[in-house]
């Protein structure tokens, strides 16, 4: 028996890179041994992917991206979303799956860029796979937003009509190219189609290749851990690292267990709270789109609200364009300047857990200005909110830009030569 | 190798064990996905049983009634009509019904419940096109001299006899189906549904 | 030098954590009344009974189908003989015969769809629910109204009290205050057929109907929920006894 598998093996391994790519990735992959909690994260991202990728394509058997309107007066998408919800065999759980889904997505995204943060995962020679991230970060907000018009509810279309219009803002192409985003004058039956297409076929197929490059290049360097040493700089006469152990099925059996435990807060909110208190399916958006009539008032889906906050903190007009038009640049901008983070920071040290009070205390201003930026962005503004966004905006930017300065001055206490384990 | 080695009996449980029950969730969880390619509820509304009031079908006249999506047709045979059945049976390849086409009590010579009604799904059982009516009788059908009235398959020129037997050597392998169905009346036909399944 | 910096920093925390109660101002309050939901089957049948009568002629339920009414207890027979009027099969939605674009010319506005009407008025001050037992039980007579009516929760609402000869004829009473604002009071004028006790609790029923309606999967929803949770607590146990079992060899 046994000779006739390997003799299996050693045929396909004569013809596709079977056992070398299982070695290379998951057997003889070194990890550092010393992960913690946050490092759930990256595989938990994954498997979001992967639910969003199933439920999806189980969707689409019966979802109708057709802003015409039915017999009973309903657009047809908006019906066809309530059908799957009534009366497809299972198909409430599929949905929830998806919507909850989108969320959680963007909850176990937050935490894994958080984590780079905090262990400075971005630093050399990791630039590549945080500039990846970025891109996938910007490509997960386009697919999300593009996916929130499909229900065609009142939330959907006066979501899109207020984004779209913003790319109205830049001078000269601006009212051409909100034209061709829409193709429409209106967000109309031609936005919803186009927008389809991109959710289903065209944003995923980045995703999906971005996800990869961002594995394949932290395969070649290796992971960072919560030290912020290098495990390769330390190798026993085998050249294995001495603080590495083989990925599978250490971290493999550790992240089924992170998978699991993911799973019960998933489920918590998917079969006794799937609209996320209005949070993650917003109350507004069980009318079905009314062009004539706007929503009192509307928001933006949570995991988009601190870029939202930022793009509504612009008011003043600069170089003669209006302030619309900065909104969009800064808020634009809040998202791309992630992508500098490998160098911007100066520090001598990648962890938290060497860096000084400088930047522990920055970071938690950071911290805390992004969450009242996210806060402010589910409100309506009024001035007093204006102003604290305003503030907050300027401490998001701070982080960023006076990081040169700050992480150089910042007093660090000294790397171990190893890392620490338990 | 090195965790071969340490697989002790503990650890072997404990994988067999989380391997199991797992491979339960990954099954649990793909029941809704499998469900949700079963009919919907609009479908199963859409093939629910549909009542005919045949109280104003003249005889040798047929009316098609629409259950779930196929033509079932509904024919008032006249005394003629069931007569030529007689004639047909050593031409129709299965003259007794023995093929499971039809409900034990359609499973006679002239397919129905009451023979004055044939109801059969018109659908041709080889390709599933729709055969036309040809209740006219010798050359006139356009069929044949000799033909005694029955259906014609536009598509491969199957011939069915008026109990929708299908003749022998056609495209076609078996006769007509025959769906449940019941009287809840005189002139009155709920298809689609025989209060038995 | 970073010692002064840091506490300069701590308190711009201060104020950014203070942030929220800034902004946390402003805005219209609406005072909703909680609404008893109730899942018990003969609250829900009659629930159905007052929407079948006063709601479905004029506001559709076009994502519901009569014979989902067997998820709350009756049987196709009753449904066809207490809750359909006209000829149609127990199998098809609970559309109207108006059309949305005939009831716009009468109504100015077209009635609401009412499937989803307990998930479409949640809102920061209450549920659905709240929203709709709320404002079904204040109705007023307004001579300036087209229709005669107007409603405290719903100002200038576009539909008359449909359920009026059950519940009487209110009128309100306001009451300026001196910083400007006003407060409504409602009085009953004229009693109608029923109690205010039993009117509430009509409306109660109808309002657990609509949100039975809004989402007739919810109780299965969290009774799968109970079992996925339950097992999963199971596969965690074990996950983690075998994930402990691995790492047992990394010192």
């Amino acid at each position: 028996m046994t000779t006739k598998s390997q003799e299996l093996m050693h045929w396909i391994d004569a013809r596709f890179p079977l056992t070398s790519t299982w070695k290379a990735h998951l057997s003889e992959y070194y990890a550092p041994k010393n992960f913690n909690f946050w490092y759930f994260f990256g595989s938990l991202a994954l498997l979001v992917l992967v639910i969003q990728i199933v439920t999806g394509i189980f969707l689409v058997m019966h979802y109708k991206p057709d802003a015409s309107v039915n017999a009973s007066g309903i657009p047809v998408a908006f019906a066809s979303v309530e059908y799957i919800m009534r009366e497809v065999p299972g198909g409430w759980l599929i949905r929830y799956l998806h919507s909850t889904g989108a969320s959680a997505f963007f909850v176990v995204v937050y935490l894994h860029m958080f984590r780079g943060l905090l262990y400075g995962s971005y630093r050399k020679p990791r630039e590549l796979i945080w500039v990846f991230g970025t891109l996938i970060f910007l490509a997960l907000m386009a697919e999300a937003f593009m996916g929130y018009l499909l229900p065609w509810g009142q939330m959907s279309f006066w979501g899109a009509q207020v984004i779209v219009n913003l790319f109205s803002a830049i001078p000269v192409i601006g009212p051409d190219l909100s034209l061709v985003i829409r193709g429409d004058y209106v967000v109309s039956d031609a936005t919803l189609n186009r927008f389809f297409s991109f959710h289903v076929i065209a944003v995923p197929l980045v995703l999906i290749g971005l996800v990869l490059a961002h594995i394949v290049a932290l395969h070649e360097v290796g992971s960072n851990n919560p030290d912020g040493v290098e495990i390769k700089k330390k190798k026993d006469a085998n050249g294995i690292p001495l603080d590495g152990i083989p990925f599978h099925p250490y971290y493999t059996v550790k992240d089924i267990m992170g998978v699991v435990g993911f799973l019960i807060v998933f489920s918590a909110i998917l079969f006794f709270a799937p609209e996320g208190g209005g949070y993650f399916l917003e109350y507004n958006n069980f009318i079905p789109a009314d062009p004539l009539k706007t929503p009192p008032h509307i928001a933006p889906v949570w995991y988009f609200t601190p870029f939202y906050s930022i793009l509504r903190a612009v008011t003043y007009p600069l170089f003669g364009v209006d302030a619309k038009f900065w909104g969009v640049v800064a808020m634009g901008a809040s998202v791309v300047i992630i992508a500098f983070l490998p160098w911007l920071d100066r520090s001598p040290v990648k962890s938290i857990r060497y860096k000084g009070g400088l930047f522990k205390a920055i970071l938690a201003v950071f911290l805390v200005a992004f969450f009242i930026l996210g806060y402010l962005g589910v409100l309506p503004p009024t001035p007093g909110r204006t102003l604290v966004a305003q503030i907050c905006s300027v401490l998001y930017f701070a982080f960023f830009l006076l990081m040169p300065w700050y992480s150089k001055l910042d007093k660090c206490k000294p790397e171990p030569e190893r890392v620490t384990f338990k | 190798m090195s965790v071969d080695q340490k697989m002790d009996s503990g650890r072997r449980q404990l994988l067999v064990a989380t391997s199991a029950v797992g491979g339960v969730a990954v099954v649990a969880t793909a029941v809704p996905f499998v469900a949700s390619l079963t009919p919907s509820e609009r479908a199963k509304a859409a093939g629910a049983p549909v009542e005919a009031d045949i109280g104003k079908l003249a005889p040798g006249e047929m009316m098609t009634v629409e259950w779930r999506g196929k033509p079932v047709w509904i024919l008032r045979r006249t005394p003629e009509m069931l007569a030529s059945l007689e004639k047909t049976e050593p031409l129709v390849s299965d003259p007794a019904s023995e093929k499971p086409m039809q409900p034990e009590y359609a499973q006679n010579k002239h397919r129905s419940i009451n023979p004055e009604y044939l109801v059969a799904v018109g659908i041709c059982t080889h390709l599933g096109c729709s055969p036309s009516d040809k209740f006219k009788v010798g050359a006139e059908s356009g069929v044949g001299p000799d033909w005694p009235g029955g259906f014609l398959c536009p598509c491969h020129g199957s011939l069915f006899d008026l109990a929708g037997r299908v003749y022998r050597s056609m495209p076609a392998p078996d006769n007509l189906e025959i769906p449940p169905y019941k009287f809840l009346a005189d002139t009155r036909i709920l298809i689609g549904d025989d209060g038995k399944a | 030098m970073s010692i002064r910096v840091i506490k300069t920093l701590k308190r711009l925390a201060a104020i950014v954590l203070f942030a929220p109660a800034l902004a946390l101002s402003a805005g219209a309050e609406l005072h909703l009344d909680k609404a008893p939901v109730s899942s018990d089957p003969a609250a829900l049948q009659n629930g159905a009974k007052v929407f079948v009568n006063y709601c479905l002629n004029c506001h559709s339920a076009s994502f519901a189908r009569y014979n989902t009414l067997q998820q709350i207890g009756l049987d196709e027979q009753q449904i066809r003989d207490n809750l359909m009027f006209t000829g149609e099969r127990v199998g098809d939605l609970m559309k109207i015969a108006m059309r949305p674009a005939e009831s716009k010319v009468w109504f100015g506005v077209t009635p609401p769809d009412l499937t989803l009407i307990a998930r479409q008025r949640a809102s920061e001050f209450g549920s659905g629910a709240d929203w709709l037992y709320t404002y079904l039980r204040q109705f007023y007579r307004d001579p300036a109204r087209p229709t005669g009516w107007n409603n405290v929760v719903f100002g200038n609402v576009g539909m008359p009290h449909a359920l009026w000869e059950l519940q009487g004829q209110q009128v309100a009473k306001v009451t300026e205050h001196e910083d400007g604002t006003k407060s409504v009071a409602l009085e009953l004028a004229t009693p109608g057929r029923m109690s205010v006790e039993e009117y509430d609790k009509t409306v109660a029923d109808l309002v657990s109907f609509l949100v039975w309606m809004g989402e007739p999967m919810a109780d299965k929803r969290k009774t799968i929920g109970m079992y996925v949770l339950i097992f999963l607590a199971g596969l965690f146990v074990l996950s983690y006894a075998l994930k402990k079992n691995y790492w047992k060899d990394i010192h």
